[in-house]
Order: structure tokens, then C-alpha cells, then sequence
């Protein structure tokens, strides 16, 4: 424990000197490095330049610049990536006042924008940082039918602005009993929720008519609402569309055929029911977390399903969900951690919280492997980073050191 | 009529006949697996013989042979340790008190207890084989609670751990801080909830008094209060009061308390109680934690923190893990120890907060807790070692019978999910909107 505490006061007075010289390089030497863009490297090198990776390969073949900051680590990952979180918008305290991710005065909002509801500083933000992720999809939450937008951002910076890798991310959309409401209020049914989500569409593709209308008279006044959803329409921001049971999987499906917009599936409790129209529709999937608790939408929730997704070639990320309790967020390494026990093996579960989430979200370019000219953004261990036992010891972000898992120093 | 004595008399004797040669005649030994029995070094290749449900002997591999009619199962490869204690579960879609009030204390949880519930498969999924299964924390005090075994049940009766003074074993539930302060009757503040505690056992010693001075004179006996009854069992120390409590200023308040009455207390959750380690071991108090994956969701866990487990070891005080199931799930209890070693605590206490320091929390350390002779053949089965994320679960077994098996189909589902495992109906938490345990 000493001699753990010890490298973190080690890196933490490197990561001083590192804030100083903002300019220099920065080296992390891994005696194992998974890239995610082929096999692990053994002893390998990732050199960061003004934020970026300038190279990437095994010590003999990578020349550290002299003047680089140098961080050794056991393992090193790309930084994590949360395809779907709320941090930020569900504050730590769980008090009305720290609760942003849910707007009940209207059951379709998808003009809420998550970079008005962020608070960089919530300790949850650093909370999940600590433990390797950089790359968060956050936003508002499932409970609404369309309960607005999420973002991209890194697990960094004074603002929101600092990290933000892109404004509109999805736009979140329920189908699930979170959303549906009792007495006189819609909606009430599945059968609302859908003819609620099809006006709503429909009533966009004639806003969208009417705004390219070249006649004055007959051009729309702008409107927020259908502007988001003509975006949707248009494929430039997907539908994220929470979903457990296989029949509200299957109800998103139907939309987003009808509509033919960009789907995302999330939740997905029932998903390994649902294999061969998930596959045949060619839809991604963020699985809930592994340890949410199983019951009501979730009661036939699998630790297995990552394992059966990926089997039959769907593109599957890990999330740390919305949690309106206990814990109020989950830590994304810990959920992947539960689905590479449980079937899915290392390599394929750490795919779940990089680069594969990164491809759901259109963000590889940037994130998600170790790659030249990607962002410098790293994940480093004392251990196998899914074992209980084993420690981040901090991360890059944009070549920036963010320390790990600092604990109470227990002579 | 008759016919119905003839089925009574037929069933008492297969039970008599199915009993015996189950549980008392057969031997069984399980040979090669490393074990692990907490109470003692760990053996890397061992044996644990079985005979009546009890374990009759726990050593190493050597040329000793069996004796006549034992069955020796080859666990090669495989770990085995106790079955794992949990020391706060809300298994079975348990509620105690209702909303009439703050105090419930002739309320029992058995009373409420489903034991069809998946949740119980699930346990045994995670190699739990003993539970304190509590009533919630919207109360001053919401009810007995009931200490069971994972045995298969029809009913609950199936599952009860009798005292040798034939009572049913359980402690008493309370809860202090903001749970428990609620619209009226509830009570509002911190400062209420106490004195109407304090209240509360005083009209219990009260009453106790009352009984003790009239003696054998029936005529001058109070009229038996349900309730009363159970607190002088916590005023006598023969029933445990398990506290809920948080923040730091309210776990010194449950020491206040049970300093002026006398009773006997087990702290749980102390989210704050890494600040003040010192008095809680100077109180000579046991703590029942869990670790949650992030602080806060309420105001009183934001200060909770991993090393709680190492902060309590260094201080020298009693610790067990508990689930809080469905706070945390009963299938992937072995993490909680883990995640204690993550944050410093020592591997020993850890894997004693699973078990045998859970046993003395609950006073069953003479049955349960460790793998020795005379004890309880409770015990798990392992692939790997028990902290690792990789290892599963194989098999669990209570009193030594087997009531989990991983390869087997429908065991299989419960352990990790799927279709038909899990409940419709959501887990009952007092407070969720708000704030809860």
C-alpha cells in the first residue's frame, strides 16, 4: 500500500512539473499496452506531442523526445470512454438543487441541451476520471419520452467548454416505463409513447418543408424542438432510444425504420432476445450497466448479454447509466469489468469502454485507441485494470496528467 | 380422517429415514481443493470431510484413508471457503413498520418474507448462505429483524437459526439520521428522533419493572405489551440492535444511546465512520459496511469512501461487509472484499469481513464464520481465488447440502440473468425518491 501510495506522490509531483512546461512532451512507457488497433505491445511507448499522439510502438522502435515527461505504468489503455453517462447533470448530493438530467413540464423536450446543465466541477466527474475515463456521453437522462440532448466531453476542464468533443451527441428518447406516466398525463401507454414520437416526426418533415420554403409567407418561424428532430431526420445526430423489454426494442426498431434516422440502442436489457432484428436493422447498442439492479424493465437483464451481442456481431458499448439512487453514478471500468467475467474476456470487454464505444458515438477519429494523430489520452494501471484489486494510477488527458486513485494513506 | 394420520405417520417416517441417511450416516469428503478456513492458515491442498451437515474435520492432503462408505469428491483445482455471511440483506420483498409511526419494534420481519423470491436464488448464486434480513430504515425502529440460513424453504420456518433458549435468532432494526425524519408522525429533526428513543426505552424499562415486582402475583402484572416484550430483550442484551446511521455526529448518538440503555448495537453503513474510527473501537462496537460504487446519491454518504474497511482495521474494530441487497447485489457479494483490499484493507480481514467476523456480528460464530470441526458444513466452491473478478462461484452448500450449482441450467440463469430470472416487482426501499439506506 505504501509502496502504491509512494507512485502516486511520485506521478502527482511529475504532473506539477508537467503543468508548468505545457509545452513538452509527454512518454508513458506500459509493460503492457493495448492500443485497440491490433495486438497488445509488450514494453511498449506512446509519445504525446501538444496533446496528440506523435508515436506508438515498442520501446526499442519509439525514441522518447529528451525532454518528455516520463510516466511508467503495469498497463496502459486508451483513456475510457462512457458511452452513456449523467455526470455532470446528476450531481452527487441527489438533491432537487444537483439534479439536471430530467425536465418533467413536457414529455418531448429534445431541444434541452446537456452544455446548459454540466457542472465540470461535481465530484462525481473526477470520481469516474479517477479510475481511467476521459471520454464521457453525458446528458439528459432516461424518464421522458424525449428527455433532451447529451454531449461529448472529456473528463477535464474549468468549463464545459474545455472538454467538449461535441455539443449534440443524441438525442435521448425513452421507451420504457420510466417514461410512461399515470392518471390523465401522456404518456401513458406504449402505444402513446409511439404515436406521440411518429407526431412528432411527422409534424418536423412538414416544419422541414416549410422551412425551406423559398416564399416568405410560407417559411416556419424557427423552432428549437423541430430543429433538433429535423437534424435527426437529416442523420446528422442519432436517436439514442432507451429500451429494455424486447418489445419496446422492438417498437424502436419500427421508428426508426418508419424515419429512417441514425438508431442507437440503449438499455437493452432484452437484447439476447432480440438478436436477429438488432442484427438485420444494424443498430449499435450501449448495454445498461452490468450491475444495474435487475428488476421491472431490467428483470431479464443478463451479465451475458455483452458476450451474446458481440457473438453475433453487433457493436456493443458499455455505459454507466442513469442511476436516481445508489450508486449515483457507475464507474463504466467497473461494469465492463463484470461483462469480461462474464464471457466477453479481456480484450473484447476493454473494447466495450474504448474504441467500440467511440465508434458508436462517431468519436474514433479522435478517441478510443492509441494511435498517431488520435487525442493523447491514456488510462494507466498497477494491474489488470478489471481486477478488484488493481489501482489506476492516473490518466492523460489531451497529454494532461489527472491523478488516479488516491486512498487515505493506513500505515 | 384416518387416512390423513396415516399420511402424517408415513411423512414422519420418510422424513425420519431420509434424514438419517442424508444428513447423519453419509461421510462425504472433499478432497484437493485449496481451502481457505479463515480461522487458521489457508491449505492449499485440503480436506474437508462432511457428516450430518456438520464438518467433522478440515486438513491437509495425506495418505489417510477414508472411512467405510465416505464419498470423496475431488475438488482439485478449486478453492473453498466458508459460506459467506451477509449481515444486511432485504431479500425476500421484506417491509417492517408501516407509516403509521416512527416505532414498530413488535413488528417481525418473518412475517414478511417471501422465500420464492429470486433474490433468494441469487444469494446462494453468490455463495451467501447466511442472511440477517432486515426491515428498512424509514424508522426510528422498523421491526425485528431475522437472522436465516439458505436452506431450500417452502416456507420461512425452513430457513430460521433456533437459539438454544428456543427462540428464533434476529436482532432489532433501527435507524437514525435523515431516513427516518419524515412528515408527521415522523419525526422531524435529529434532536426528536433521539428523545423519542430515549422515550421509548424508558417506558420499556418501565414496564420491565413493573413485571419484576409483581413477581409471581398475576393480578398485579401489566397486560402484555408485544412490542415492550421484544425491547427488554434488547435491554437484557439477548436481542442485538442493528443501526442504521451515517453521518458522523449520528453514529456518536447511537453509541449515546446504547451507553444509557445498556443495549447491545452493530453500526451499518457508517458512511462516515472513518472519522470516527476511534470511538467506535473505544466503544468496543462492531461496524457492518459496504462499499458503494460512488459517494453520495444521498447527503449523508457523500463522504463515503472505499477505505472505510482499512480505516475500522486500523482502528481495531469488528468489521463485516453486507450487501444491503438490492443496494448491491447479493451474486457479486465477493467484490465488496475486494474492493476493501483495493482501498488497504489486509487480505485476512477482508476475507473475515465475509465471514467469520459477520458470524460473531450475528453470534453465530460457534456454528458459522470459519471451515472447522463441529461447525456448520456451510461452504462455497470456487474457480479461482475469491477476490479475483474472474473467479465464479461453482457451488454452495448449507449444512452440507448442495443448494447451488453453476452447472446446472436453471442455477446457471439466476447466477447471471436472463429470461425468467429476475422480478417484475420492484425491491421495496423506503425513501428512494429521496433518500434511503
Amino acid at each position: 500500500m505504501n509502496r502504491f501510495l509512494h507512485g502516486i506522490l511520485v506521478l502527482a509531483l511529475t504532473a506539477l512539473v508537467t503543468v508548468d512546461a505545457i509545452a513538452a512532451d509527454v512518454a508513458v512507457r506500459a509493460k503492457k499496452l493495448y492500443t485497440m488497433e491490433g495486438d497488445p505491445i509488450t514494453n511498449g511507448v506512446v509519445v504525446i506531442r501538444d496533446g496528440k499522439i506523435a508515436a506508438v510502438g515498442q520501446a526499442a522502435s519509439v525514441n522518447i523526445p529528451k525532454d518528455a515527461k516520463v510516466f511508467d505504468a503495469e498497463i496502459v489503455t486508451p483513456g475510457l470512454v462512457d458511452a452513456h453517462a449523467t455526470v455532470g447533470l446528476t450531481g452527487i448530493l441527489n438533491q432537487k438543487q444537483d439534479q439536471d438530467q430530467l425536465e418533467h413540464s413536457d414529455p418531448i423536450q429534445p431541444q434541452l441541451r446537456a452544455i446548459d446543465a454540466y457542472n465540470a466541477h461535481d465530484p462525481l466527474v473526477e470520481w469516474v476520471r479517477q479510475f481511467g475515463v476521459t471520454t464521457v456521453n453525458t446528458g439528459h437522462a432516461p424518464g421522458e419520452l424525449i428527455s433532451g440532448q447529451t454531449m461529448i466531453i472529456k473528463t477535464r476542464g474549468n468549463t464545459v467548454e474545455d472538454g467538449l468533443i461535441r455539443e449534440t451527441a443524441t438525442v435521448a428518447v425513452t421507451l420504457a416505463k420510466s417514461a410512461r406516466k399515470g392518471g390523465d398525463k401522456s404518456p401513458g401507454t406504449r402505444g402513446k409513447m409511439m404515436s406521440m414520437l411518429r407526431e412528432a416526426f411527422v409534424q418536423t418533415q412538414a416544419y422541414m418543408r416549410k422551412r425551406d420554403s423559398k416564399d416568405p409567407e410560407k417559411k416556419a418561424d424557427l423552432d428549437f424542438k423541430k430543429e433538433i428532430l429535423a437534424s435527426v431526420l437529416r442523420k446528422e445526430v442519432p436517436l439514442m432510444v432507451t429500451a429494455d423489454r424486447a418489445n419496446d426494442i422492438a417498437n424502436a426498431l419500427r421508428l426508426a425504420k418508419e424515419f429512417d434516422f441514425q438508431l442507437i440502442l440503449d438499455g437493452a436489457a432484452e437484447s439476447h432476445l432480440m438478436i436477429d432484428e438488432i442484427k438485420a436493422a444494424g443498430v449499435p447498442v450501449i448495454l445498461h450497466p452490468t450491475m444495474a439492479r435487475y428488476y421491472g424493465d431490467l428483470q431479464n437483464a443478463s451479465m451475458e448479454t455483452a458476450t451474446t451481442l458481440r457473438d453475433a456481431g453487433i457493436l456493443v458499448a458499455m455505459q454507466s447509466g442513469f442511476e436516481d439512487y445508489v450508486p449515483k453514478t457507475r464507474v463504466v471500468l467497473f461494469e465492463a469489468a463484470i461483462a469480461a467475467a462474464n464471457g466477453l474476456g479481456f480484450e473484447g470487454a476493454l473494447r466495450t469502454i474504448t474504441i467500440d464505444a467511440a465508434k458508436i458515438l462517431d468519436i474514433d477519429d479522435r478517441v478510443g485507441s492509441i494511435a498517431v494523430g488520435k487525442d493523447g489520452d491514456l488510462a494507466l494501471y498497477d494491474g489488470d485494470p478489471f481486477e478488484y484489486t488493481s489501482h489506476c494510477v492516473g490518466v492523460l488527458i489531451d497529454g494532461q496528467f489527472e491523478p488516479g486513485e488516491t486512498y487515505k494513506q493506513i500505515d | 380422517m384416518k387416512r390423513f394420520w396415516i399420511l402424517l405417520l408415513a411423512l414422519v417416517v420418510f422424513a425420519g429415514v431420509s434424514t438419517s441417511t442424508q444428513a447423519e450416516e453419509s461421510t462425504t469428503a472433499y478432497v484437493g481443493a485449496k481451502i481457505i478456513p479463515i480461522v487458521g492458515d489457508d491449505i492449499e491442498r485440503g480436506v474437508l470431510i462432511v457428516k450430518g451437515g456438520k464438518i467433522v474435520e478440515v486438513r491437509a492432503t495425506d495418505d489417510r484413508k477414508f472411512a467405510d462408505g465416505t464419498e470423496v469428491i475431488d475438488v482439485s483445482g478449486k478453492v473453498l471457503m466458508p459460506g459467506i455471511i451477509c449481515t444486511h440483506s432485504h431479500i425476500g420483498g421484506v417491509g417492517g413498520g408501516d407509516g403509521s409511526g416512527p416505532l414498530h419494534p413488535e413488528v417481525r420481519i418473518y412475517d414478511a418474507i417471501n422465500v420464492r423470491s429470486s433474490g433468494f436464488r441469487r444469494a446462494v448464486a453468490g455463495g451467501l448462505t447466511t442472511l440477517n434480513i432486515m426491515p428498512g430504515s424509514g424508522h426510528l425502529l422498523s421491526g425485528q429483524t431475522v437472522y436465516v440460513k439458505l436452506r431450500e424453504a417452502r416456507t420461512i420456518e425452513d430457513m430460521f437459526i433456533m437459539l438454544k433458549d428456543g427462540r428464533i435468532a434476529g436482532g432489532m432494526k433501527m435507524a437514525n439520521g435523515t431516513n427516518s425524519q419524515r412528515d408527521k408522525p415522523f419525526p422531524g429533526t435529529r434532536g426528536k428522533s433521539a428523545s423519542l428513543v430515549r422515550e421509548m426505552f424508558v417506558a420499556a424499562q418501565e414496564y420491565r419493572d413493573k413485571i419484576k415486582k409483581a413477581g409471581d402475583d398475576e393480578s398485579k402484572r401489566p397486560d402484555r405489551d408485544l412490542g415492550k416484550e421484544f425491547l427488554i430483550e434488547v435491554l437484557e442484551g439477548r436481542r442485538v440492535v442493528h443501526h442504521h446511521t451515517h453521518r458522523n455526529d449520528d453514529i456518536m448518538t447511537v453509541l449515546r444511546l446504547a451507553k444509557e440503555f445498556g443495549f447491545r448495537v452493530v453500526l451499518h453503513h457508517v458512511s462516515e465512520g472513518w472519522m470516527v474510527a476511534d470511538e467506535i473501537a473505544e466503544a468496543g462496537v462492531p461496524c457492518s459496511i459496504l462499499i458503494i460504487d460512488s459517494p453520495g446519491g444521498k447527503i449523508e454518504a457523500r463522504n463515503l469512501i472505499f477505505e472505510t474497511g482499512a480505516i475500522l482495521e486500523k482502528a481495531g474494530v469488528l468489521t463485516a461487509f453486507h450487501t444491503d441487497d438490492w443496494i448491491t447485489d447479493s451474486r457479486l457479494f465477493l467484490r465488496m472484499a475486494a474492493l476493501g483490499v483495493r482501498a488497504g484493507m489486509s487480505r485476512q480481514k477482508a476475507l473475515e469481513a465475509m465471514t467469520i467476523s459477520g458470524a460473531k456480528i450475528l453470534e453465530l460464530d460457534d456454528r458459522i464464520g470459519s471451515l472447522e470441526a463441529n461447525k456448520d458444513a456451510d461452504f462455497v466452491v470456487l474457480d479461482g481465488d475469491p477476490l479475483s473478478v474472474y473467479t465464479k462461484v461453482e457451488q454452495t452448500y448449507v449444512e452440507g447440502v448442495k443448494v447451488f450449482d453453476r452447472s446446472d441450467p436453471e442455477d446457471h440463469l439466476h447466477a447471471v440473468g436472463g429470461f425468467g430470472a429476475g422480478d417484475d416487482q420492484e425491491p421495496y426501499l423506503c425513501c428512494r425518491e429521496h433518500e434511503d439506506d
